[in-house]
């Protein structure tokens, strides 16, 4: 691999007490701009896994190297996680006010990152007077608004419609291509996986494990009609076989 | 059309139940010393308006001076609480007990402690006590109800424990804590009321130093009128402080 890793998970082993183990042990890199997805079951771990590699949980064995800078790392939730009593600049300019950053410039910032996501005269709106979908936007905002080198997106459009979640699909592909921050995507959805990531990761039932891997060879971002293309499909339906395969392996 | 119906369902309502009361009074000559009618009632509201202004005044402003102390001690407990788990367990035996036990229990040991001279003391002391425990809870409630996935967030940014108090925890308290401070201004109210029934007298009086003051000379139209005034009273506190929970929460939530 020609870049240097922006993150990565070595030996790493997560023990709940009174549960077990929960996952691992895994070996997992992260190079630098490039998009993998981490699909496996339900309580496979796949979220654990993010967790780490967002410093929000240490490991019971193994190493986590990862970006640890202020703001270098970003997560977006599976739920929006906006603070309702904050107007929707406010919210997005949050992780740069906790850094230090003058309020001035901090807002100006966010302004500038709602623009993006699309969200250009909803500054002053309460998450309240949102839909799903740009409540999940606003949250896409927040996580861009530090120009984060690393980029983990846990299950984030799980709750909202099909058309909306397409749509925010393109629309982070689109914002990967200016920055080209590393992303990690948790997904349980094999098509939105192959749709994301150049680099599909398969995890095995709780505790998870690696039980594959599959580069997507397409362009990214991807040309229009790229799920009715055979590659597309034979890509899922390979993935779809190691799922199963990852299922069976543990029963 | 719906809502003048519900306006007009129980105002009618409450008119048919005190038109019987004033029949039957006046049908079985009950004496007006045992259960006066309504209208003598009313009349006795008139006659002593002034002296009745007076009193809702001392009690409401009882209430409220010790509403604010209460809100102060209560959230300033409430932080403590939420900030160590030592504290909530240190503090918790203390407010289940200031709960459980009657106000009205604790009343005679308080007008002791205030001494005769200063029965002011004792009155507000007994509403803070009545008061302080749904304040203590609803703040406390608030505090620790900050949406888990939002600590992560202050977690990967690396917020300080004072970023996460005044732009995480404060904020994420204030429905909550309304809602005790609700409960808490009815409450302090009735401590108020105990407090003047026990240690009301010279410039503490009350409402409820009117109600006793009467039943004792047997006015029963003047002790009713007390009680119709301090019910109207309250229930003019609770609908402002409704009207104002409603507008906080609404600028809260942006709707």
């Amino acid at each position: 691999m020609a870049d240097a890793a922006a993150a990565a998970l070595a030996g790493v082993e997560v023990d709940y007490p009174g549960r077990g183990r929960a996952l691992g042990p895994i070996d997992f890199s992260l190079a630098a701009g490039e998009i993998v997805a981490l699909i496996g079951p339900s309580g496979c771990g796949k979220s654990t896994a993010l967790r780490l590699l967002a410093g929000l949980e240490a490991p019971t064995r193994g190493q986590v190297r990862r970006a640890a800078g202020r703001g270098e790392t970003a997560v977006v939730f599976q739920s929006p996680t906006l603070a309702p009593w904050l107007t929707a600049t406010a919210n997005v300019s949050l992780p740069l006010e906790l850094a230090g950053v003058a309020g001035g410039e901090a807002r100006a910032r966010a302004a500038e990152a709602l623009r993006r996501v699309g969200l250009a005269g909803a500054e002053r709106a309460r998450p309240a007077q949102l839909s799903g979908g740009m409540a999940m936007r606003a949250s896409l905002a927040r996580a861009l608004v530090t120009s984060p080198k690393v980029l983990l997106l846990d299950e984030p459009f799980a709750a909202l419609d099909e058309i909306t979640r397409r749509q925010l699909a393109d629309d982070v592909l689109a914002l990967w291509a200016v920055e080209r921050p590393a992303i990690v995507f948790v997904t349980h959805n094999v098509e939105e996986a192959v749709y994301m990531a150049g680099r599909v990761v398969v995890m095995t039932a709780g505790p998870g494990r690696i039980a594959g891997e599959l580069a997507v060879e397409a362009p990214s971002p991807r040309p229009p009609g790229f799920r009715t293309t055979e590659g597309f499909r034979h890509t899922a339906e390979r993935l779809s076989e190691m799922l199963r395969q990852g299922m069976e392996a543990r029963a | 059309m719906k809502r003048s119906v519900a306006i007009l369902a129980p105002t009618l309502f409450v008119a048919l139940l005190l038109a019987a009361w004033e029949i039957a009074c006046r049908a079985l000559n009950v004496p007006p010393y045992f259960l006066p009618t309504p209208s003598a009632i009313v009349l006795a509201l008139v006659e002593n308006a002034p002296l009745l202004f007076v009193s809702a005044w001392r009690t409401l402003s009882t209430s409220l001076m010790a509403f604010a102390i209460t809100g102060v001690l209560a959230g300033l407990a409430a932080l403590g609480a939420a900030s160590a788990r030592l504290a909530e367990a240190s503090f918790r035996p203390i407010a289940i007990a200031l709960q459980v036990t009657p106000i009205i229990a604790i009343a005679p040991l308080f007008t002791v402690w205030a001494g005769i001279d200063h029965p002011q003391v004792a009155v507000v002391a007994l509403a803070c006590v009545a008061a302080f425990f749904p304040m203590y809870s609803g703040a406390l409630a608030g505090l620790s109800a900050v949406d888990p996935e939002l600590e992560r967030l202050f977690d990967l940014y690396g917020a300080s424990g004072w970023q996460r108090l005044t732009r995480l925890k404060l904020p994420s308290a204030v429905p909550q804590a309304l809602e005790g401070f609700k409960v808490g201004l009815g409450l302090a109210l009735v401590g108020a009321v105990i407090g003047e029934m026990l240690a009301g007298s010279g410039d503490q009086q009350g409402l409820a130093f009117r109600i006793l003051e009467a039943s004792h000379r047997m006015q029963m139209p003047q002790s009713f009128a007390a009680v119709v005034a301090l019910a109207v009273m309250a229930g003019v506190l609770h609908a402002a402080f409704q009207a104002l929970e409603r507008r906080l929460i609404r600028w809260w939530r942006g709707r």
